[in-house]
């Protein structure tokens, strides 16, 4: 087929919700879009893991541990659906491990922020993972066929993920007045950065209106931002603690709530490398990866050596 | 240091007796053995499975999307094929 023809054959694809699979022609920058994001997603459940993974040795009690660990081995499963659904659009995992390692990739922000207490546990399950799932919920109906299956299975598992950490909030919200405080901190310092993991505001966001069009992303960053915040404030209303922005207030007329504006500064700050984490974060990626290489090593020699007996 | 890659292998689950195998993704291990054990732990941590099969990836040919139309037009104008495609009065009943 002509060139002319393969791409008015995808774009008839994409305009009747017919899936793009692997094997399937696709545009060059389609290609590239969507393995930067997919790519970028398994780095962020990668990274994900270390600032809960902090906490899993100090949980309060044996209930909340399994939960973590649970919640935990989860991230590295959605990595690896992820790094999946991307190796079949050409690249290789060591391209990628590679990538996140040198800080050539980027993953989520949010993931550069400390977990300083246990608070901060259950504001990222119920924040970080809330917004993650509203994010996801709306890619389950992506285009290309590799990651929205990935998104499907990933959805379904992370509902317990953000009722783990609801959960944990209720504890301490209705807890002691010093836990009730600790409760209120966390999510004074997770809220600002949960609602900058939806991305930089519709107008200024370069990929968008491309990535719309090609049906990759659903919804736009601000309508999902909206989505999120509308759903959280009764969520927080429950716990009775109250949210760090004076402009919030409900607006009777959009249907929505209106919030305060997002201290873009900051997240291209820790976009760009110098978030309270970055550093850390490579560096525990890097000495995992470096200190598991004689594991990989010796289960290839391993693998050899039985075929080798085999045959 | 040896860098070479572990081979990707393709996982198919059985989610419950009577049901067939299905595609669920795929993953990379050393040798099958370790396949197996990698596909419980990636895709089979909440009972999703009684049985697995891993295969490797590169052993399956799979057909080209280029190819549709001389793969599966010609089932498309064989419409005999299908019952609606026999008229049956009705009161004979369900046939």
């Amino acid at each position: 087929m002509e060139q002319d023809d393969l791409q008015r054959l995808f774009d008839s694809k994409i305009e009747q919700e017919i899936r793009i699979e692997p094997k399937d022609w696709m545009p060059e920058a389609y290609r590239k879009t969507n393995l930067r994001q997919i790519s970028q997603h398994a780095h962020s459940e990668i990274v994900g893991m270390l600032p809960e993974a902090n906490w899993i040795t100090r949980a309060p009690s044996l209930r909340r541990k399994v939960a973590l660990l649970a919640k935990v081995q989860d991230e590295a499963g959605h990595g690896l659906y992820l790094y999946s659904a991307a190796e079949t659009l050409g690249t290789s995992r060591d391209e990628m491990m590679d990538d996140l390692n040198s800080g050539k990739a980027k993953y989520s922000s949010i993931f550069n922020y400390p977990t300083l207490n246990w608070a901060d546990i259950g504001a990222i399950g119920w924040l970080v993972d809330g917004a993650a799932i509203t994010n996801q919920v709306a890619l389950c109906r992506t285009s290309y066929g590799p990651y929205a299956r990935a998104m499907v299975r990933i959805c379904k598992e992370e509902s317990f993920h953000q009722r783990q950490g609801y959960e944990i909030m209720m504890s301490m919200a209705f807890g002691t007045p010093e836990q009730k405080q600790m409760a209120q901190d966390a999510l004074n310092r997770w809220w600002w950065p949960a609602l900058m993991m939806f991305g930089p505001n519709d107008s200024e966001s370069v990929h968008s209106q491309q990535s719309l069009d090609w049906k990759i992303k659903r919804v736009s960053n601000d309508d999902l931002r909206q989505e999120f915040v509308d759903k959280s404030i009764p969520q927080v209303e429950y716990l009775g603690l109250t949210l760090p922005d004076a402009e919030l207030k409900w607006n009777e007329e959009r249907g929505h709530y209106d919030f305060g504006p997002i201290d873009w500064e900051e997240f291209y700050r820790v976009v760009s490398g110098n978030g309270p984490c970055n550093k850390e974060r490579l560096e525990a990626r890097n000495k995992a990866h470096n200190d598991g290489a004689w594991v990989r090593e010796a289960a290839l020699a391993f693998a050899e050596k039985r075929q080798i007996n085999v045959a | 240091m040896n860098s070479k890659n572990w081979p990707l292998f393709e996982v198919f689950i059985r989610s419950k007796n009577g049901l067939s195998h299905k595609h669920v993704g795929s993953l990379h291990a050393a040798d099958p053995s370790m396949a197996l054990e990698n596909a419980r732990d990636v895709y089979c941590r909440r009972n999703e499975g009684v049985s697995i099969w891993v295969v490797p990836s590169d052993s399956i040919t799979a057909s080209d999307p280029g190819d549709a139309e001389e793969l599966y037009e010609p089932a498309k104008d064989k419409i005999y094929r299908h019952p609606t495609f026999y008229t049956i009065p009705d009161e004979i009943g369900h046939m």
